[in-house]
């Protein structure tokens, strides 16, 4: 049993013009762990996370995944190495039916090629046959089954959070990622959300997660890290955290309402 | 040396002419974003229309001084061009401003066979002859020679370039045409009618283009529906080597590409040890432009396309 | 044949049944249309052609979503590699050749059409490798300055080395032959004489049927849907694993081939060929075969492909007649109208129906209430 950390990243900086975006961040995750990433609105967040998947190439800084050192200068390559992510603003390929964009989502760790297609081997066949079975499957763990033949910009918001997840499940993860998965969720659905992330944990996947509502990082993580203006203000338990007066402080003072907003930063 | 200078001259001629078209194409696309593909067929319209013209004042008036019949060409050619200009403008490209990108080039490609078909029904299919209407006798410079015609594209250039640099950098118009480049919507809420310097832009370039055609058909005494098309092509050529959207990048990039045409020209001879010949003049520019667009797309003097976020 | 049709797809057979009455139309098709003239026929060997081209451009612009302007430059490469493998040029011009083929140089179909493809492919591969990261627009102008290039290249090399005879072409290309069969004589079936050129057209037909059954089959599988991910949204395509320029560079590649193969038979068909067959213009009509019909839809690349095909003879079977009943002469000209109906089909169909004249059904379900009109993930 490895004790490396699943997630090692340390040391990065990220510079837009006149805009220090990240100093010096870092972050482990212990495999098997639920990670919280929170923070003000505008603290980084995000841009870490398109550091880290290979969106944005930092200015410098180490990463290492599962004990492996790993460059993030493609995006693809990233979620080849076992990093799959969500984003903020749901980015689902919107005239695809659910069940296509998570079968796209089996790509990276599918092998049939053109000329495989063409002929319709047999080996084709049967890969395609089992990427749709995959597909159907995590489209009912995720619990969008009846919608896998409708096209993805017509499910209801939170369906199409779901639908996100199950399509990054797709890629056979190390690590997902996901990008304010509850924003604009009601009560009910953070619930299931929460069950829903909280089985995937089960199943042997580490999560690291942006959230904003309190709730939600408090009774799901186990361990946090705080960014403000770019830089790590505290990293620790969720109690721990909230109780650091630098956390409280950068959010403005006073027990920290929930503020799940939509168009956060 | 003789040579040298020759082509240099050659050059900053051919160099002259992409500038004021490039700058036609760097406006556009700076606004909309818009690869304006008829733009090479407005300045073919531009010299087909001075040509009739030249032609029906010289069968009335066969004494007429030959810059005046000039003048009369382009009295013509500007204002047609300007009208063509903006009938496509509002038919073909304001319906489809906020559609994917490529629609609107491909209605751009459709423009320009339309106006090539027109200008074949209207002055049919052969090359027609363009007069000479400048002096002829070569002017001897450093040891190279050049004639009237071609120095007069030079200056006149010149003289338009610096007027449109006034006119968008020190007029309201210009300051509007700067904030529209750079953000329709919010210069908008300050008072500029996007729609309004979209059309002055079409019209700036269409003029320049329309100049442009008369030039080149000057320079070549020779005219036809499909002389805009090459000349149009090395323009956007140009406008990318110097940065598209970069009202001074057009300038340099139009006369950095002639330089490079006329001396590779020149000198592929001896470079190539025979093997290529003059005739992939066309070639050169081609491959400045993949060149460019591969290794270095915002050009030279880097590029300035809108936010339309 | 259930593309074509979704209503039939749970009706095994019908669709059959209309697949073998298309068939016999295909078949029949040259009988009929040689009542109306020879020049018919041609047409339709050309269109059959023409869809090949058309189905290539569409994995290129309507798959994966990359404007190719040069698209030509595909078609030129096959057809000059099979006329100077099966014809007297190089043995003419290079007597070193002449003497290791005294017999000149001939090419069996079954070696051309794998070799017109692969070459191709691999000037796809070259042409694409460096300009498939670049914007829309500008990768469009690009491939149409590599369109220009080449064709620059054949109309100027016949010096210092005659390579490709320059402006005037390569004449005397051997018809196709098969299993020994030359295809520009006329055959005997079966008591019936079929003329060469009923013999191209069922050729061509083939082709274009093993066209679409390709194209069909690169849609529906994992590339295809790879193609559709970049479409939609390039980033989260690249966030999901895909390659994106390994996936459009094998889209450049097999749409090359199409071009290529069409490319090889066009010259077989003519005998002749020069530089004069692959300019922009050419280029140009193929992807208004494909802006037509429907971007992207098999079915209607087809359909615009045969209508666009089709329209030269239509125009000149009547645009000529008219115009002198009207006028007593010919305004337009015939070529001159065709090109004039490109243009406005173009600029048309953008305006009014981006999609195209047959458009893809609307994919997927749709949740009962939901926003219709939310913006299209098509390129255009």
């Amino acid at each position: 049993m490895s004790t490396t950390p699943l997630l090692r990243v340390a040391g990065v900086n990220k510079r837009f013009g006149g805009l220090q975006a990240l100093s010096d961040v870092g972050i482990e995750i212990e495999r098997g762990q639920i990670y919280g990433l929170i923070g003000p609105n505008g603290a980084g967040k995000t841009t870490f996370f398109n550091v880290i998947t290979g969106l944005y190439s930092p200015d410098s800084g180490s990463f290492e995944l599962d004990g492996k050192p790993y460059s993030p200068s493609e995006p693809h390559r990233v979620a080849a190495a076992g990093i799959a992510r969500t984003f903020q603003n749901i980015r689902l390929f919107p005239e695809m039916t659910a069940l296509e964009n998570v079968m796209v989502g089996r790509h990276v760790r599918t092998h049939s090629t053109a000329l495989g297609a063409v002929l319709r081997t047999r080996a084709t066949r049967r890969e395609e046959e089992a990427i749709r079975q995959r597909a159907a499957d995590l489209l009912a763990y995720v619990g969008v089954a009846k919608y896998a033949d409708f096209q993805a910009r017509t499910l209801a918001y939170g369906d199409q959070r779901r639908l996100e997840i199950a399509r990054a499940l797709a890629t056979d993860p190390k690590l997902l990622a996901l990008d304010e998965p509850a924003a604009g969720m009601n009560a009910t659905e953070k619930l299931a959300l929460r069950g829903l992330l909280e089985n995937i944990r089960k199943d042997g996947v580490t999560i690291l997660l942006i959230e904003h509502d309190v709730k939600l990082v408090m009774g799901l993580t186990d361990r946090v890290t705080v960014l403000d203006y770019g830089k790590v203000i505290a990293a620790g338990s969720p109690y721990e955290v909230q109780r650091d007066p630098a956390v409280i402080e950068a959010y403005l003072g006073g027990a920290h309402q929930n503020v799940a907003t939509k168009d956060a930063a | 040396m003789e040579t040298f200078i020759q082509q240099v001259i050659n050059g900053l001629v051919l160099g002259s002419v992409y500038s004021l078209i490039a700058l036609g194409y760097t406006m556009v696309y700076g606004i909309l974003n818009l690869i304006n593909f008829a733009h090479g067929d407005v300045l073919m319209v531009g010299a087909l229309t001075a040509l009739s013209t030249i032609l029906v004042l010289k069968a009335h008036f066969p004494d007429a001084p030959g810059w005046l019949l000039m003048l009369c060409g382009l009295a013509t050619a500007i204002p047609v061009c300007v009208v063509v200009s903006l009938v496509i403008e509002r038919v073909a490209y304001r319906p489809l401003r906020n559609a994917p990108r490529l629609a609107p080039l491909i209605t751009a490609i459709g423009v320009s066979i339309i106006l090539q078909t027109l200008a074949m029904l209207i002055w049919g299919r052969n090359y027609m002859q363009f007069p000479q209407l400048l002096p002829g006798e070569p002017i001897h410079i450093l040891g190279a020679t050049i004639t009237v015609t071609k120095l007069a594209i030079v200056v006149l250039s010149a003289l338009i370039m610096v007027a449109l640099m006034l006119l968008v950098n020190r007029t309201r118009l210009g300051r509007a045409m700067r904030a529209t480049a750079e953000n329709p919507r919010v210069a908008g809420l300050m008072g500029v009618n996007p729609n309004y310097v979209i059309a002055v832009t079409f019209a700036i370039g269409a003029s320049l283009a329309a100049v442009a055609g008369v030039m080149i058909a000057a320079n070549y005494a020779v005219a036809h529906f499909y002389m805009g098309f090459m000349p149009g092509l090395k323009a956007f050529t140009a406008a990318v080597l110097g940065g598209i959207g970069n009202i001074p990048g057009a300038m340099v990039g139009g006369l950095l590409l002639g330089l490079i045409e006329s001396l590779g020209a020149g000198y592929i001879g001896q470079l190539t040890g025979g093997v290529l010949g003059s005739h992939y003049q066309d070639v050169f520019a081609f491959i400045v432009l993949c060149g460019v667009l591969i290794l270095r797309p915002q050009g030279l003097l880097g590029e300035r396309v809108a936010d339309r976020a | 044949m259930r593309l074509f049709f979704p209503q039939w797809r749970h009706s095994k057979a019908a669709a059959i049944v209309a697949t073998f009455v298309v068939g016999a139309c295909l078949v029949l098709l040259p009988f009929v249309a040689s009542e109306i003239g020879n020049a018919w026929v041609r047409a339709l060997a050309f269109a059959a052609l023409y869809v090949m081209l058309a189905l290539g451009l569409n994995i290129v612009v309507g798959f994966a979503g990359l404007l190719d302007l040069g698209y030509i430059a595909f078609y030129a490469v096959g057809a000059y590699m099979y006329a100077l493998l099966a014809s007297p040029h190089l043995t003419n011009n290079f007597p070193a050749l002449a003497a290791a083929f005294p017999d000149g140089f001939h090419s069996s179909i079954w070696l051309v059409i794998p070799l017109g493809a692969a070459l191709a492919a691999f000037f796809g591969v070259v042409l694409g490798a460096p300009v498939l990261k670049l914007r829309g627009d500008y990768l469009a102008i690009v491939t149409l300055g590599f369109g220009e290039i080449i064709r620059i290249f054949l109309l100027n090399l016949n010096q210092p080395v005659n390579l490709t005879n320059g402006p005037q072409g390569i004449t005397l290309i051997d018809p196709v032959s098969i299993l020994g069969v030359s295809l520009a004589r006329p055959a005997n079936f079966f008591g019936i004489s079929l003329p060469s050129v009923y013999l191209y057209y069922y050729l061509f037909v083939l082709l274009a049927v093993v066209s679409v059954v390709i194209s069909i089959r690169l849609q529906e599988s994992r590339l295809g849907r790879a193609w559709m991910a970049i479409r939609e949204d390039e980033v989260a395509a690249k966030a999901m694993g895909i390659n994106t320029r390994n996936v459009k560079l094998l889209a450049f590649a097999l749409g090359a081939t199409f071009g290529g193969v069409a490319g090889a038979m066009f010259s077989a068909f003519q005998g002749f060929i020069s530089p004069e067959s692959f300019t922009l213009h050419e280029s140009i009509i193929v992807l208004a075969m494909v802006v037509l019909g429907g971007i992207g839809h098999i079915p209607g690349v087809i359909l615009g492909a045969v209508m666009l095909a089709m329209l030269p003879e239509f125009l000149r079977a009547t645009a000529v007649p008219v115009q002198r009943a009207l006028f007593g002469e010919v305004v337009v000209d015939a070529e001159v109208l065709r090109m004039m109906l490109y243009g406005l089909a173009m600029v048309l169909v953008m305006l009014y129906r981006p999609k195209g004249l047959w458009p893809a059904p609307e994919h997927g379900k749709q949740r009962p209430g939901t926003a219709e009109n939310a913006p299209s993930a098509s390129i255009v």
